[in-house]
């Protein structure tokens, strides 16, 4: 600071009283900044939630609760129902889950466990492109190369040899809730593979030395160490991998092939909130109409959101942190 | 005897940890399978005019995406003009001022934000923003994709802004700078690689996202620059549009603009990767 020797005690007080106040003002600004931008993640939650509710209120109004339990979605007759929509949203991520739980648990075993150095950390980005691909992407190579498969050896063999069990029974038509489960397991495969890997990294060396200085082989080192310590972390993992099934649409719309019946036959069209949503919302003609499909969309946000708190609970007890490249 | 049930123990372990290996290279291979085909159907009908010119009328043959790929990079830019500042100073709120208290409620909603579907966030964006301004726009697209942006951004660089050691932070405050010019000058410059990682996964993220642009930016077949003008076409909407639609030339298109749009977030992707891991 340049201040003339004569005068100085004075103005380099004056310079100092006014930086510091400067600086102050700069301090009380910038906190009520940031804190505003911390705190507007509180404020889009909070308005998404009162604008879904604000916005269906014709149908909350219309139908009160049997909007839940309606099964028929008819709009030209007016009459909103929104048990296939929850029916095909649980049971297609069911699915997912059921196909992709057991192989993201051995992949990510393989990852943290097993994998030499050489090989953990390529793995580990291929399996994160796979949960970067763009949901149309894979959507686009559900319709063309997943459905024709489907259909001809899948289906056929199927209702060919086990169509006494009503899951199986039915036309094979490609597209419907088996396509759906089989896209969602690819989606939520590599989210549970990232997650359940760090969670499985997050273990303590000494467990698995504890399990080897008894003699235990490595399976028996994994099984009796490693996945007891982490059992709430990897749910935690398998339940953020069910909330991002629930809400997946683009790959799910384009083979779930739209159908309003609750059937237990795997084969059959079925259709999720979101795949309604994503098919209807922009052909809505009516205020009622646009009502239930905005009703929809907060159900399937509350069913989300009762599924994310859960998962995030089990997960933040045990990786302080869960991986951010994998959400 | 305890030789024959140690070697059963063993082979027990190595068919399940065989099995365990198969898994992880299943998933690869299925990422393989799906890129193979975007390549292969991709490639082959990929040429300069589909970067360069109009999609043609139905019946014409040629002509490409154009529009959507201006629009793709228009609604991102404007997502990425919003979301990153605004997710980034939220980290800094989470990292440096925040209560423990008020800064679990804040990570917690993050995180559960993260988790909200996106296509509900576009029923959202267009009941606030799209119906009060009485038409679709890139600004209600890039809006509905900075919400799912700010999320992952300010949890990413929260963490990357913990990163900075605490020396730095004491180091500036005892040369008598402020509090904001040491997070503006010292903390974030050291943490700006992280955050660009950051940030350039949450544009990768929200790159290809298809199901909160379409009831925002609703797509047309035309060329579009403006921000509040209407309708506007983007790459995953036209992807959409293209392969539900009955018209072989259109899904020639389709895997062609899948290509290009797989192509790019990966690219991004990986180029996120090298920033934080160069030295």
């Amino acid at each position: 600071m340049q201040v003339g020797r004569g005068n100085s005690t004075t103005a380099v007080t004056l310079a100092r009283r006014r930086l510091w106040r400067i600086g102050n003002w700069g301090d009380a600004l910038s906190r009520i900044a940031f804190a505003g931008l911390g705190l507007s993640l509180l404020a889009v939650a909070l308005l998404i939630l009162y604008e879904l509710v604000l916005e269906s209120r014709h149908a909350i109004s219309a139908f009160g609760w049997g909007f839940l339990t309606g099964t028929r979605w008819d709009p030209v007759d007016r009459v909103f129902g929104a048990a296939p929509a929850i029916y095909g949203t649980l049971a297609s991520s069911f699915i997912a889950l059921i196909l992709a739980v057991p192989v993201s648990l051995g992949a990510a075993i393989f990852l943290s466990e097993m994998a030499p150095p050489w090989l953990r950390s390529p793995l580990s980005f291929l399996v994160e492109m796979l949960a970067a691909l763009p949901s149309v992407v894979l959507g686009l190579w559900g319709i063309y190369v997943l459905i024709p498969w489907v259909r001809d050896p899948v289906e056929m063999w199927l209702g060919g040899h086990l169509s006494f069990i009503p899951l199986f029974d039915g036309p094979p038509f490609g597209v419907g809730m088996l396509a759906a489960g089989l896209v969602l397991a690819i989606m939520v495969l590599p989210i549970i593979t990232a997650i359940a890997r760090d969670v499985m990294q997050a273990v303590p060396t000494s467990q698995r030395e504890a399990m080897v200085a008894l003699g235990a082989t490595r399976w028996e080192v994994i099984i009796g160490a490693v996945l007891p310590y982490c059992r709430s972390g990897l749910m935690g993992a398998v339940i953020l991998g069910l909330g991002r099934a629930l809400g997946e649409t683009m790959a799910v719309t384009m083979v779930i092939g739209k159908g309003y019946n609750i059937t237990a036959s795997l084969f059959q069209p079925a259709s999720t909130a979101a795949s309604t949503l994503a098919s209807e919302f922009n052909e809505a003609t009516y205020n009622l109409y646009i009502s239930a499909l905005v009703e929809l969309a907060l159900i399937l946000m509350g069913i989300t959101l009762l599924v994310n708190i859960l998962a995030r609970l089990l997960v933040w007890r045990v990786a302080r942190s869960p991986g951010v490249i994998a959400e | 005897m305890s030789g024959f049930a140690y070697r059963r123990r063993k082979i027990a372990s190595i068919v399940v940890l065989g099995l365990c290996a198969s898994s992880a290279f299943a998933a690869v291979g299925v990422l393989a399978l799906i890129l193979g085909f975007v390549l292969v159907n991709g490639i082959s009908s990929l040429n300069l005019d589909f970067f360069t010119h109009m999609p043609t009328p139905l019946g014409e043959p040629g002509g490409g995406v154009a529009n959507s790929i201006v629009g793709s990079l228009l609604i991102v830019g404007i997502a990425a003009l919003l979301g990153i500042p605004a997710g980034v100073g939220a980290g800094v709120f989470l990292s440096e001022y925040a209560s423990p208290r008020l800064g679990n409620v804040i990570r917690f909603t993050a995180d559960v934000l993260t988790g909200v579907p996106s296509i509900v966030v576009g029923v959202f964006v267009y009941s606030m923003i799209v119906l009060k301004m009485g038409h679709f726009s890139a600004l209600a697209a890039g809006i509905a994709l900075a919400i799912i942006m700010l999320p992952i951004m300010a949890r990413s660089s929260e963490e990357m802004l913990k990163l900075v050691p605490r020396s730095h932070r004491e180091a500036a405050l005892a040369l008598g700078i402020t509090r904001w010019r040491t997070i503006l000058s010292v903390i974030i410059p050291a943490a700006r690689r992280g955050l660009v990682t950051g940030g350039l996964l949450a544009v990768a993220r929200a790159g290809g996202e298809t199901a909160p642009l379409m009831f925002t930016a609703l797509g047309n077949r035309f060329m579009s620059l403006s921000v509040t003008g209407g309708p506007i076409d983007a790459l995953p909407m036209r992807i959409w549009r293209y392969g539900i639609g009955p018209y072989p030339e259109w899904h020639q298109q389709a895997w062609a603009a899948s290509f290009v749009l797989v192509m790019m977030v990966f690219t991004i992707s990986l180029t996120a990767r090298l920033v934080l891991t160069r030295r």
